[in-house]
């Protein structure tokens, strides 16, 4: 049995579902609307589980899922060597968005890394404390910091609702998903001109780990008329 | 593991017949000095543990700190330290670094002779490691802060410069920008002042933006300078003779290569036979932040292998955790796991 995790919520659930669907395999919720149980039609031997989207990196690194659909930024983000344990299948044209870094649109003079590394030095002598950086991604925009040279911030946890951390005055800036800027600048923040860290998108994953043949399921979605 | 037990307690003895007391550290150290010394960075290579009611502690990623911390306290000077026991390195980055590690240290604090300080450290080391085949590479980073102390532009370039030093990335993308007439900025559209950070803030570095859109690029003669001195690799003799050549288009380094003079004729008088010891003015320049004069690591021939020992001197290091007191200090680390492979021990 292969088993596809797909995200149980959604409108995310439900274009993958769409995206299935028109390549000939039906997936759907089985049972009542809120129960978590799945159901493949069209191919023989696949389990559907549903499951958060957060959750997917971590079962087809382990092994339990062979196949799932989440979002580039996740896998990523959850997994330091996801280029060993995983492998993108298809790129599925929706849920896109940028991994951003974004500044208070008042700070006129800061427009680019360049500038917020000049003034996290000023910052961390005037406040005593390191510039702060709300993001949930912890492990991308450390990565990507240190390889733009980047110094004198700090990183604080925001599991969400991120873009109001300046206005809360728990950051200073946020590191953030967005997908057309608008929750960005109803927060007065303004994008880095430099600051795209990733894009991502919704995206079918092989892992590399699980024990079991997927190349139905592979070659039925890849060549769907 | 008795042999591995064996190797460290020969390390500590050789330290400890130098002078050197034996001091112990937690494992278990504050997170918020690490954070706030190394940056956000060092997340990326220690294990971070929290509790309740400690908040953020974090597994101790070297002894540098805590045994700083233990001199600046008690500061009876001069003092030599040594200590030993497990490090620990998160595999954030897939380094291949081992997640726990042995190091035996030694650390001299010391207001005497910079340059006879550093060459006892250096030769101590060598005569424990040359005999297992290793072989020293050496650099001086105080060379390349003085050869930024003399460049013809402004403080606020110059300071820019130094902080970067440790990020070559970094640094060379602001001294290509120092080197160019400078772009106009366009600056960002204003919006509600939320946030720490204050108004007469943004206004001051836009009057420095101003200051800085007439600033003269760097002139070229000084970039190529810079960029030879950054080139300079060989043994130490001539790697010396090289700089002494230099000190014609780099005056400022005048200083710093009469230090290094200095060194190695303190090195020859310790029997370091300095012709089989390399040096790159580039040398610990990517991964020994806080490192800012002499630095040292020593190598196998290996591959996969990290440096089997490396250290060199941090007083920048002493002068932040200090809070406005400051000491020299010079010293490094084996890696005992190492040095008992090249002897042929075995690590069960």
């Amino acid at each position: 049995m292969i088993k596809l995790g797909v995200p149980s919520k959604g409108r995310l659930m439900q274009e993958t579902f769409d995206w299935f669907s028109m390549r000939g395999v039906k997936l759907s919720k089985s049972g009542s609307d809120r129960e978590y149980v799945g159901r493949v039609d069209g191919l023989v031997g696949i389990e559907l589980v549903l499951l958060s989207a957060g959750e997917i990196p971590r079962e087809l690194a382990a092994g339990r899922l062979h196949m799932g659909v989440t979002g580039t930024d996740l896998v990523h983000e959850k997994l330091a060597n996801w280029s060993d344990v995983v492998s993108p299948v298809a790129e599925m044209g929706f849920g896109l968005a940028n991994l951003i870094i974004a500044v208070p649109a008042w700070w006129c003079d800061v427009t680019c890394l360049h500038d917020l590394d000049a003034i996290a030095a000023r910052f961390r002598a005037e406040h005593g404390f390191r510039l702060r950086v709300a993001t949930k991604y912890h492990r991308l925009i450390r990565q990507f910091m240190t390889e733009q040279g980047v110094a004198d911030y700090q990183l604080v946890d925001s599991q969400g609702a991120t873009e109001g951390a300046v206005k809360n005055e728990t950051a200073e800036a946020i590191a953030d998903i967005t997908s057309t800027g608008a929750t960005i600048k109803a927060n007065h923040l303004r994008i880095l001109e430099d600051g795209l860290v990733l894009k991502s998108q919704a995206t079918l994953w092989h892992s590399k780990v699980a024990q079991g043949d997927c190349s139905a399921l592979i070659d039925k979605v890849l060549n769907a008329p | 593991m008795s042999q591995l037990r064996g190797e460290t307690a020969r390390l500590l003895a050789v330290f400890q017949s130098a002078g050197a007391i034996r001091v112990e550290a937690d494992i278990l150290q504050p997170a918020d000095v690490l954070l706030d010394l190394y940056g956000e960075d060092v997340r990326a290579r220690a294990y971070v543990t929290s509790d309740f009611l400690h908040g953020e502690q974090m597994l101790r990623p070297d002894f540098t700190v805590p045994v700083v911390q233990r001199h600046m306290a008690e500061s009876a000077e001069p003092a030599r330290y040594t200590y030993a026991g497990p490090v620990f390195r998160s595999q954030d980055t897939g380094s291949g670094r081992a997640a726990q590690s042995e190091q035996v240290g030694y650390e001299v604090f010391d207001r005497g002779p910079a340059d006879e300080i550093e060459a006892e450290v250096f030769a101590l080391f060598h005569q424990i490691l040359t005999p297992l085949g290793l072989k020293a590479s050496t650099g001086d980073v105080g060379l390349l802060i003085a050869a930024i102390e003399g460049l013809t532009t402004s403080n606020a370039r110059k300071s820019a410069l130094k902080r970067h030093v440790w990020r070559p990335l970094r640094f060379q993308s602001l001294l290509l920008r120092f080197s160019q007439p400078v772009k106009e900025k366009v600056l960002g559209a204003g919006g509600q002042l939320i946030g720490l950070r204050y108004a007469s803030d943004v206004n001051e570095r836009l009057e420095q933006l101003a200051d800085e859109a007439s600033a003269p690029p760097i002139p070229q003669s000084e970039m190529d300078a810079l960029n030879d001195l950054l080139a300079i690799r060989g043994n130490l003799p001539a790697a010396f003779a090289q700089l002494q050549f230099l000190v014609q288009r780099l005056p400022s380094i005048a200083s710093a290569v009469d230090h290094m003079s200095a060194r190695l004729t303190a090195l020859k008088e310790a029997g370091v036979d300095v012709a089989q010891i390399g040096f790159e003015a580039a040398y610990g320049l990517t991964a020994m932040e806080y490192y800012d004069g002499f630095v040292f690591g020593f190598y196998a021939d290996q591959a996969g292998w990290p440096a089997v020992a490396s250290g060199g001197r941090y007083d920048a290091l002493t002068r932040v955790l200090g809070q406005g007191r400051d000491v020299p200090a010079v010293g490094g680390i084996i890696r005992p796991e190492f040095t008992l492979r090249l002897s042929g021990g075995d690590l069960l």
